[in-house]
């Protein structure tokens, strides 16, 4: 479905290049949840975002369903792009427009007509669970229904892969939970891929079928989360699995 | 004392009548132009959209070159300008040149600001919808720039409410030429009192009316 080869990254910045991602690969199957975890500035969202090159790769291929995003013109890839949703740790609703109107944003870039936009939005409110709020502006929604709103955008043009950058990381836990419950539905009943960078370790318990832990760049471990026995070999796993909360004290004790 | 007042009337209502002409005139125009300007400003600064840095040098360059003449001067320099469009230097036709020259920029430089406080995120997202640039402008950053671009025109209004004025100076007429002869030469202090009150009247109407809009607009709170 996805395939990421030798993906890197490097940001110009007032101190000198910094490399955000170092030669990373990934392969993500139809119908995964996919995890990427790290530590902040690890990488996860610049490797996120190569996917739909939003972040276009200094090297390396993006492959998606078999073509390689890298190479197509500007006009294909944003065709493309119509098939990759995507949600964000800040929502990034269009806060002038309301819940309908944002939903609506997506399918009118596609060229959709009125009448069928109309049907698709109302299905999508109707997933979130947010058909009542049809009529409200976001500044009116707590943050679940935000995201949730989100969610009904990204998923309006029917797409096959949903890209999410830390969609829990401004809501309370038992938000977290609703929101990732809304996430596993979709890849259960629509069959929607999903990658998912977190910095929360309970994010990719609850819903992960795979994970890659990412730092300093690299993808330094993969598992497969369905298997029994995980050994997590590097330092960063071992501490990742270990799922604890640790002073930051201890943590160095713990880490080194 | 009323006197005074009843005499000037006519001629203080034919006065505002040619500021507001000036307006009219100098306001649509400079939104007009100075939102597209402003937006090619925003669209070609250094790390935005376009690559064009040069681009964005001279035209960054000629506004500000255009934002540092004194109205004064600039509409005493552009004369000749002004007679070529015109046909006259004087009036209130040929006052709104050197107005709409200046609040072109004024405003193209508001636009640019405003443009930049639109949320980054959501040009994200936008774009990885698959929007084009033209879609991200009209669709995303106007949308979410609409109540910041009604308050900028309230604010370019009043202040060329007060630059009409100098137009005054130079035959333009208006409210400043009015000023000029009753204040100034005539020294009627009843007939600028009553002046003042009216401006102050004016400057609060637009105000009170660009705030109303403003907060019509602005969905995110
Ligand atoms: N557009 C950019 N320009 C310059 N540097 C950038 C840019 N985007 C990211 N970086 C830098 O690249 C590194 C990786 O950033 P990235 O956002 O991918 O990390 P992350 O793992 O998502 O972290 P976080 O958990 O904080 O979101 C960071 O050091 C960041 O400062
Ligand atoms: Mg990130």
């Amino acid at each position: 479905m996805i395939t990421l080869q030798n993906i890197s990254k490097t940001f110009d910045t007032a101190g000198g290049p910094l490399h955000a991602v170092s030669y990373a690969s990934l392969h993500i199957q139809q119908g995964d949840i996919y995890g990427l975890i790290g530590f902040s500035g690890a990488g996860k969202s610049t490797l996120l975002r190569t996917i739909n090159l939003l972040e276009r790769p200094d090297e390396g291929s993006v492959i998606v369903e078999g073509q390689d995003l890298t190479k197509l013109s500007v006009r294909e890839l944003r065709k493309k792009r119509l098939s990759i949703g995507m949600i964000f740790q800040h929502f990034n609703l269009l806060n002038n427009l309301n819940v309908y109107d944002n939903v609506s944003f997506p399918l009118e870039i596609a060229k959709v007509s009125k009448a069928e936009r109309k049907q698709r939005i109302e299905n999508c409110l109707e997933m979130v669970g947010l058909l009542d709020k049809a009529k409200a502006f976001p500044a009116k929604l707590s943050g679940g229904q935000k995201q949730r709103v989100a969610i009904a955008r990204a998923l309006a043009n029917n797409p096959k892969i949903l890209l999410c950058d830390e969609p829990t990381s401004s809501v309370d836990p038992q938000t977290t939970g609703s929101i990732l419950a809304a996430l596993q539905e979709i890849n259960r009943k629509l069959g929607i891929t999903i990658v998912i960078v977190t910095h929360e370790m309970n994010v990719i318990n609850a819903i992960c079928n795979k994970v890659a832990v990412m730092e300093q760049g690299q993808i330094v471990e993969k598992f497969d989360l369905r298997e029994k026995n995980i050994v997590p070999q590097s330092n960063i796993a071992q501490f990742l699995f270990k799922n604890e909360i640790v002073l930051a004290g201890e943590r160095e004790v713990q880490y080194a | 004392m009323l006197d005074n007042v009843i005499y000037a009337w006519p001629e203080l209502v034919q006065a505002l009548i040619e500021t507001f002409y000036m307006l009219i005139l100098t306001i649509p125009i400079a939104v007009a132009i100075g939102t597209p300007l402003g937006t090619i400003l925003f669209l070609t600064r250094p790390d935005s959209f376009l690559k064009w840095p040069k681009f964005y040098l001279i035209l960054n360059g000629v506004v500000n070159l255009v934002r540092s003449f004194p109205f004064l001067i600039l509409m005493i320099a552009i004369i000749p300008f002004t007679r070529l469009l015109v046909g006259t230097a004087l009036g209130s036709t040929a006052a709104t040149i050197p107005m709409i020259i200046n609040a072109i920029p004024y405003f193209a430089r508001f636009i640019e600001q405003i443009l930049l406080d639109v949320n980054r995120g959501v040009v994200d997202a936008a774009e990885s919808m698959g929007a084009n640039k033209l879609q991200i402008v009209w669709k995303v950053l106007y949308t979410e720039a609409r109540s910041g671009i009604a308050n900028a025109i309230t604010i370019v209004t009043v202040s060329f409410l007060s630059y009409s004025t100098v137009a005054g100076l130079v035959g333009g007429g208006g409210i400043g030429d009015f000023a000029i002869r009753y204040g100034y030469y005539r020294y009627q202090t009843d007939v600028m009192f009553v002046t003042i009150i009216i401006m102050v009247l004016f400057v609060q109407a637009f105000q009170f009316t660009g705030n109303f809009i403003v907060r019509k607009l602005d969905k995110r709170l």
